[in-house]
């Protein structure tokens, strides 16, 4: 008797029927890459311009959850390539042994940093940074030591549930090593709150329940070019900004392996590059033409980056110091 | 008889349920660990912060409904159902609203600053309890409010004419009556507070203040130690289990006596006390309704903004809703029944069942996916398990409210049906139905609610065709739309309120 409103459900449920004609690549992606401000909708139509398939983006929750997502599914998965997860996260992802490699001829990204990954393809990035709001905080600190010792309040985010919370704690890690401790207790009396998602943090930020959130070095160009809003800035930190590399990756199980290639080779041209900057708003991982509002953006001049094997070696003692820490 | 005991079937199959998805967790685990010092504290945390916030929610959800019990005034009753409302936040935008008025940059805090006072600092264990109170102390308020409608008005007469009064009055009448309702009230606001995860985390102001849950997500989300996940789990469910059977074995039996005046129709009141009551009653509506008003007046705005998609989401939502409340309605009504036969052991029978509050949806969810991925996709049947998931976390309320109503409606109209040779379906229909009806359609209110906002299930096995309200509010404010999140939330918000007002209503009618 319990049936009927579970095969109400199942009936209305949009069932994703495959189309037989044409082949579908399907993408695991986050949920806000696919939302209708994000780069999906017009990447899916630039793809399915030139590759004669059915591009579906499925928008699986946050970025944070995705390793896990797949973990769950094993090699049921329907996905032939996941977008969107971070370099802290690389190393769990292909331990999982469910990803392919990346084929051969795809074209060298231009990054910061060196990239040698032999199974994930970088799609874009962005220096951690704190954002603040340039008519409130006059000065703003140029290390995280002078951050501690201002009253500045900020806001960041729990890295056992967010991509960028994961990147302060690798960018202070990769700082301090083991003496992290002693400055995120220095740290303590800044952060107003921890949240467990970017959004929450930055729109605590926009609310004005902070001076600065945790976010990226390209938010401003968001309220630049969107809003033609300038008051918005990223505090430069002289001992240089982690970096948070975004990537794709096929998976070894998918059954349109070449399309899953050409996907990825796809990645580093402009019909992919060219949506990144205003959709978004991170560096594209490979060189373009900027919008203009992205040239009045601060930008760090070291970047920081631990490779995935050290960022996964590092993460359980870094999130022990860091709880420890935050819990006298 | 038989029957009565074979409608518990569905009860157990629920507990079952439970147990194997926790079970199937632990299983695939190769050690665990034990609890570290930080998890014992974490551990700590969530129990007492939902120890005090149960408490407190308690107090200000009585003395919300007696003040509103004793008074008459326009709109009382668009108050009644306006009380569920501060439930039926997704708890994201609950925290945003709470944050409009009580943040460093909310209206108080603006308030205080030509006074040279202030910002005042929600963040930590005090602003975590706060958030609790706000949510859970209009449901208390409700569910005693229920009570309160049940204590006959011969009783509040014969007060009269004895002259009771203040304490006494509290002490003789009301007092008997919240010890069977109370205790009920108060072990459901602990258990949703022992699973509380986004406002422990935003207003926790950090590690020092959040729960097991997060502990939990972080096993199964971020380290995907699924063995691990199970272990904190069967602590959490297993603590929740003898305190929900502790607390609900101590209280009271009702013992309700048929009346005919069911409201009072004069009480000798001195002037001073009904001014109180309409005082407090202004207060604390104001408490409960300033963050609502903010969520109003930020949605507003972002209204215009709403992408052209939504009203697909909109409508999967509200099948999602109306789906769970379907089922928990079918889940409840049986095991109501069947339970409130048990007399003895109904109580402690209850509280098992309340588990299903205690029991982390992520484990819920980890579990259901991990028992049937070797046999059907998860992806097809993820909106089926969204409601599944759904309709288990909403079936304590249905069984609180449905089972007392049993009980009521046999030990008030019991003796007369059986003199009159009652049977079967016009047992169900002229006994039990009068009682039950206003339950269901509470609980079945309850539930649609609940399910609309939920984001718990989704995070783990959703996808963009099952994308719903909450989940569509947290991908637009992730790209950078705020205003158009904060017009998704006025939307969600006003949908699930409606949905409520709905069955609610029918239920009253």
């Amino acid at each position: 008797m319990n049936r009927f409103p579970l095969t109400l459900a199942l009936t209305l449920a949009p069932l994703a029927v495959a189309a037989q004609d044409t082949p579908e690549l399907i993408v695991y992606t986050y949920d806000s890459f696919v939302s209708d401000w994000g780069p999906g909708p017009q990447i899916e139509a630039n793809f399915e311009a030139i590759c004669d398939c059915d591009l579906t983006f499925v928008g699986t929750g946050d970025g944070a959850a995705m390793v896990a997502r797949l973990q769950l599914e094993g090699t049921t998965t329907d996905a032939d390539i996941v977008l969107g997860l971070d370099t802290n996260l690389t190393a769990q992802a292909a331990a999982t042994g469910l990803f392919a490699d990346a084929p051969a001829d795809v074209a060298a990204p231009q990054l910061p940093v060196e990239w040698d990954d032999p199974i994930f393809v970088p799609f874009d990035y962005s220096p951690f940074a704190f954002v603040y709001d340039t008519t409130i905080v006059e000065t703003p600190p140029t290390s995280f030591e002078e951050l501690a010792a201002s009253d500045l309040k900020i806001v960041i985010q729990d890295p056992r549930s967010s991509t960028p919370g994961l990147g302060l704690l690798m960018w202070v890690d990769t700082l301090k090593g083991d003496d992290a401790g002693a400055l995120w207790e220095a740290l303590s009396d800044n952060i107003v709150t921890v949240t467990s998602g970017w959004s929450e943090a930055y729109g605590l930020f926009l609310e004005g329940e902070a001076d600065m959130a945790l976010s990226y070095v390209t938010s401003p160009a968001y309220h630049i070019i969107a809003e033609e809003d300038e008051t918005k800035a990223a505090a430069i930190f002289e001992e240089g900004h982690y970096l948070q590399v975004e990537v794709a990756g096929a998976l070894a199980g998918s059954d349109q392996p070449e399309l899953a290639a050409e996907f990825l080779r796809f990645i580093a041209t402009d019909g992919f590059q060219g949506v990144i900057p205003e959709a978004q708003w991170m560096f594209p991982a490979y060189p373009i033409d900027l919008p203009e509002g992205y040239a009045a953006l601060n930008q760090p001049e070291t970047s920081l980056l631990l490779s995935a094997e050290d960022a996964q070696a590092r993460r359980a003692d870094a999130l022990a110091i860091w709880r420890d820490a935050l819990s006298q | 008889m038989i029957l009565r005991r074979a409608a518990l079937l569905p009860g157990f199959a629920v507990l079952a349920l439970c147990a194997g998805t926790v079970l199937v967790l632990l299983m695939t685990a190769d050690g665990s660990d034990g609890l570290s010092r930080a998890d014992w504290a974490t551990l700590r945390f969530t129990i007492w912060q939902a120890i005090l916030s149960a408490l407190f929610s308690g107090i200000v959800g009585v003395t919300f409904a007696r003040a509103l019990y004793r008074t008459a005034f326009p709109g009382r009753g668009f108050l009644i159902t306006v009380l569920g409302a501060p439930f039926l936040l997704p708890a994201i935008v609950a925290v945003l609203g709470l944050l409009a008025i009580w943040g460093r940059g909310g209206v108080v805090s603006a308030g205080l600053a030509p006074f040279g006072y202030g910002p005042i600092d929600i963040y930590g264990a005090h602003g975590v309890i706060v958030a609790h109170v706000f949510f859970n102390a209009p449901l208390v308020a409700r569910l005693v409010l229920q009570g309160w409608a049940r204590i006959p008005g011969e009783q509040f007469r014969l007060a009269d004419h004895l002259g009771l009064t203040g304490w006494y009055r509290f002490r003789h009448l009301e007092w008997p009556m919240l010890r069977t309702v109370l205790p009920g009230a108060l072990l459901i606001v602990f258990l949703l507070c022992i699973t509380t995860f986004a406002i422990a985390l935003t207003l926790g102001g950090g590690p020092r203040a959040t729960t097991l849950e997060v502990a939990i997500y972080q096993a199964i989300r971020l380290e995907f130690d699924l063995g691990r996940a199970g272990f904190l789990a069967a602590i959490q469910t297993g603590l929740c289990l003898v305190i929900a059977v502790a607390v609900l074995g101590l209280a009271a039996p009702s013992d309700t006596m048929r009346g005919i005046a069911l409201r009072p129709t004069s009480t000798i009141r001195a002037k001073g006390a009904a001014r109180f009551d309409k005082g407090l009653i202004a207060l604390l509506t104001l408490f409960l309704a300033s963050p609502l008003v903010a969520v109003l007046i930020r949605g507003i705005g972002g209204l215009a903004e709403l992408p052209a998609g939504l009203w697909e989401t909109s409508v999967r939502s509200i099948i999602l809703a109306l789906s769970s409340a379907i089922l928990v309605s079918l889940l409840a009504v049986p095991i109501a029944w069947g339970l409130a036969g048990l007399r003895r052991f109904a109580a402690v029978a209850e509280g098992a069942m309340m588990v299903t509050l205690a029991i982390s949806p992520f484990v819920l969810a980890a579990g259901l996916f991990l028992m049937i991925r070797d046999h059907v996709s998860p992806f097809a049947v993820a909106l089926p398990m969204v409601v599944l998931v759904n309709a288990l976390a909403a079936l304590p309320f249905a069984l609180r409210a449905l089972v007392s109503a049993f009980v009521n409606a046999e030990r008030v109209e019991g003796r007369l049906a059986q003199s009159l040779g009652l049977r079967g379906w016009g047992l169900w229909r002229i006994v039990f139905w009068p009682h039950v009806r206003p339950a269901l359609g509470l609980s079945a209110g309850l539930a649609a609610a609940v399910s609309m906002g939920d984001l718990g299930v989704i995070a783990l096995f959703g996808s963009t065709a099952t994308q719903t309200l909450p989940f569509a509010m947290l991908s637009l404010m992730g790209a950078y739309q705020m205003e158009a999140a904060a017009g998704v939330a006025l939307l969600l918000v006003s949908l699930s309120f409606a949905l409520f007002a709905l069955f609610d209503r029918w239920g009253r009618a």
